[in-house]
């Protein structure tokens, strides 16, 4: 008697139409990974016999792709409703950024806290918050202006089990259905997939034009808005930066007269031989 | 033991790229003492893949895998390197391969580096040189797993001819469900144009350019040169072209043997992305501009006096070299 009572119970809440009733009625839970980057007109100097990267006089911003993609959780939160938070990976000098996040209008903010050491390391630090925070939806950068490694959204992905979606240009969520849209060499392709889902994100997603600075009204909530830190998991690394180096200065420029331009064609064919 | 190399084709036929990178794996492989394998996915002609240094081809024929699947085609090279027992693994660094090696390296707990310019320096431990910080600077990566994947940025190592017999081997991996849980609806890709990832020479032009209905001329140039278009930033944020020219530290980054810079000021965050050119030309009416420190060629000049002026010259050109 009372298990046939659980079990049409059970049968209730395992039909898809409540389900899908449940999921549009549930917020969606964003996370958006922010990476902690040098502004993008830094000179990139090295410290400790080119080991270490000379954060002297250099300003840090959030990473440009992960800006992107924070702009377009706003607009799921406002559009149809949805959770943002924001992580990083990263010592108590990130904090700024995370409250500049904050005051772009995330909900709260988690800083996992150890330095960002490898993109696999990093991945499994935020693997872990996403696993415990039950998120729906993994927002990341193509990829951070410092490290470019282009790995940290792909490997979360790998680590979770999620969908993973990269270079994304556009996303729509319904329910537990994404259709997502993917820069591809020369194009793009418009693909369809399922909650969980990861994607590293660029400039698309949504326009320069878009992007919001902060105002004072969001300056201020953000200083009463959770900033939450927690400890790292432990794990190995697989790769070390163990030195730097800066590119050759450039030799100098050989300018062509204007009314010369055969000899312009002369040069990249005789000379550089790249026509 | 061989080295593994992820060769890229589209409709049967291989790319630049998958010769590229054959020919860094063989160089690699000539530094562990082993050979090359290389895994193609419904590409033909395998063969050409010998002229690179490529031993054995692993032939993927899956009507499945007719599009590319970032978890099914990693899922196929995971396979792949465990058969072969590889150690190393390149791919190219193209949207695609971008794609799926970071799933790849989750799959065989692989180290991974990307923007990868060189051959390694040492292999015990492997230590390879790639860059940083959008080309502001190199970075020197070692790698500490059993498994390593080196993802080869496109034109850092060049074609290198090292003719080998190679066999073939069809294989089919066991894919899952799971590797089909994303969907490709629809593709839009222009047929007839050069990409950027792909291009020898790229032209592009800046907002000196005035406005969107004088891009006639640098198309003009790009068709003479067989090259791609692309923009700086304020021209696609402008609208006066698409958002996929737009080149740079926050844009595409270029790589091309000449890069062409027409009306384009040379701000650090447009140098960081193009700087991997190898031969750089500059059109400006400024001479004070900030690109003609990092060119290699310049003309100083109203940019719509010279450009046309180029083209019908390059037309001359290329008709009396052919
Ligand atoms: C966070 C951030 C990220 C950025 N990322 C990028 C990026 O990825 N890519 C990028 O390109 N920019 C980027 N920028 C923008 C960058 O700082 C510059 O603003 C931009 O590159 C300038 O574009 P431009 O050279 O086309 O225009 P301008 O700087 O306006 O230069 C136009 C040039 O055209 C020349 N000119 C004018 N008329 C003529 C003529 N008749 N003939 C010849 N020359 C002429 C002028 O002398 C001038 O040098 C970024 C900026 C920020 C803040
Ligand atoms: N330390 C970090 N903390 C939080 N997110 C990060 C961190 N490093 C990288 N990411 C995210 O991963 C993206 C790609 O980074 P990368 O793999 O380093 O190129 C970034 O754009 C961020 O969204």
């Amino acid at each position: 008697m009372h298990a046939q009572y659980f079990s049409s119970v059970f049968m209730y809440l395992r039909n898809p139409f409540i389900i899908f009733i449940y999921k549009i009625l549930r917020y969606m839970k964003i996370l958006v990974c922010i990476s902690h980057v040098p502004d993008t007109t830094s000179k990139i100097n090295f410290s400790e016999g080119d080991t270490k990267f000379d954060t002297a006089g250099v300003q840090f911003v959030i990473n440009p792709n992960d800006e992107f993609g924070l702009t377009r959780a706003m607009w799921f939160k406002e559009k149809q409703g949805a959770t943002v938070d924001v992580v990083n990976v990263g010592g108590t000098e990130t904090e700024p950024t995370l409250r500049k996040a904050l005051a772009i209008g995330a909900d709260s903010a988690i800083r996992v806290n150890t330095p960002a050491t490898d993109g696999i390391y990093v991945a499994k630090q935020i693997a872990k918050v996403a696993q415990d925070g039950g998120y729906d939806l993994i927002i990341a950068g193509r990829e951070s202006i410092d490290y470019n490694g282009g790995m940290v959204p792909g490997m979360v992905a790998g680590l979770i089990g999620a969908n993973f979606v990269n270079t994304c240009i556009g996303l729509e969520v319904e329910g537990n259905e994404a259709t997502a849209i993917r820069e591809i060499d020369g194009g793009k392709e418009t693909l369809k997939t399922n909650l969980p889902l990861v994607i590293g994100t660029q400039k698309g997603i949504v326009q320069e034009s878009d992007l919001r600075i902060p105002n004072m009204r969001g300056i201020m909530q953000a200083r009463k808005k959770p900033l939450n830190v927690v400890e790292p998991v432990d794990t190995a690394t697989h790769s070390e930066a163990v030195k730097f180096e800066k590119p050759k200065p450039k030799g100098d420029i050989k300018l062509v007269d204007a009314d010369n331009l055969d000899e312009l064609i002369n040069l990249l064919h005789n000379e550089a031989k790249v026509i | 033991m061989s080295v593994l190399v992820y060769t890229e084709s589209e409709e049967g036929q291989f790319k630049k790229t998958a010769f590229e990178v054959a020919s860094y794996a063989k160089g690699v492989a000539d530094m562990l003492g082993t050979e090359v394998t290389a895994i193609s996915f419904n590409a033909q002609s395998a063969g050409d893949l010998g002229k690179y240094g490529v031993s054995k081809v692993l032939k993927v024929n899956d009507e499945k895998l007719q599009k590319f699947n970032a978890k099914a085609y990693a899922d196929a090279i995971k396979q792949a390197a465990e058969k072969e027992g590889s150690k190393v693994i390149v791919v190219s660094q193209s949207a695609n391969a971008k794609y799926l090696a970071p799933l790849l390296a989750v799959q065989l707990e692989a180290g991974y580096a990307s923007n990868v310019v060189a051959l390694p320096e040492g292999t015990d431990p492997l230590q390879v040189k790639r860059t940083a910080f959008t080309n502001k600077a190199f970075n020197f990566t070692k790698l500490s797993t059993d498994v390593k994947i080196i993802g080869l940025s496109k034109n850092a190592f060049g074609l290198k001819e090292n003719q080998t017999d190679a066999t073939e081997e069809d294989f089919s991996p066991s894919l899952s469900e799971g590797d089909f849980a994303i969907n490709v609806v629809s593709v839009d890709k222009a047929a007839d144009k050069v990409t950027i990832a792909d291009a020898e020479i790229v032209v592009s032009g800046g907002r000196g350019l005035k406005g969107p209905e004088n891009w006639g001329m640098v198309e003009d140039l790009a068709e003479t040169l067989g090259a791609a278009t692309a923009c700086s930033k304020p021209v696609s944020d402008m609208g006066w072209r698409p958002h996929s020219e737009h080149v740079g530290q926050t844009g595409k980054p270029v790589a091309a043997n000449l890069y062409i810079a027409i009306g384009i000021s040379g701000a650090i965050q447009h140098l960081a992305g193009v700087s991997a050119s190898k031969t750089k030309v500059v059109i400006n009416n400024d001479p004070e501009a900030p690109f003609f420190k990092a060119a290699d060629y310049g003309v100083v000049g109203d940019a719509f006096e010279i450009v046309p002026k180029l083209t019908e010259k390059l037309k001359e050109f290329k008709a009396g070299n052919s």
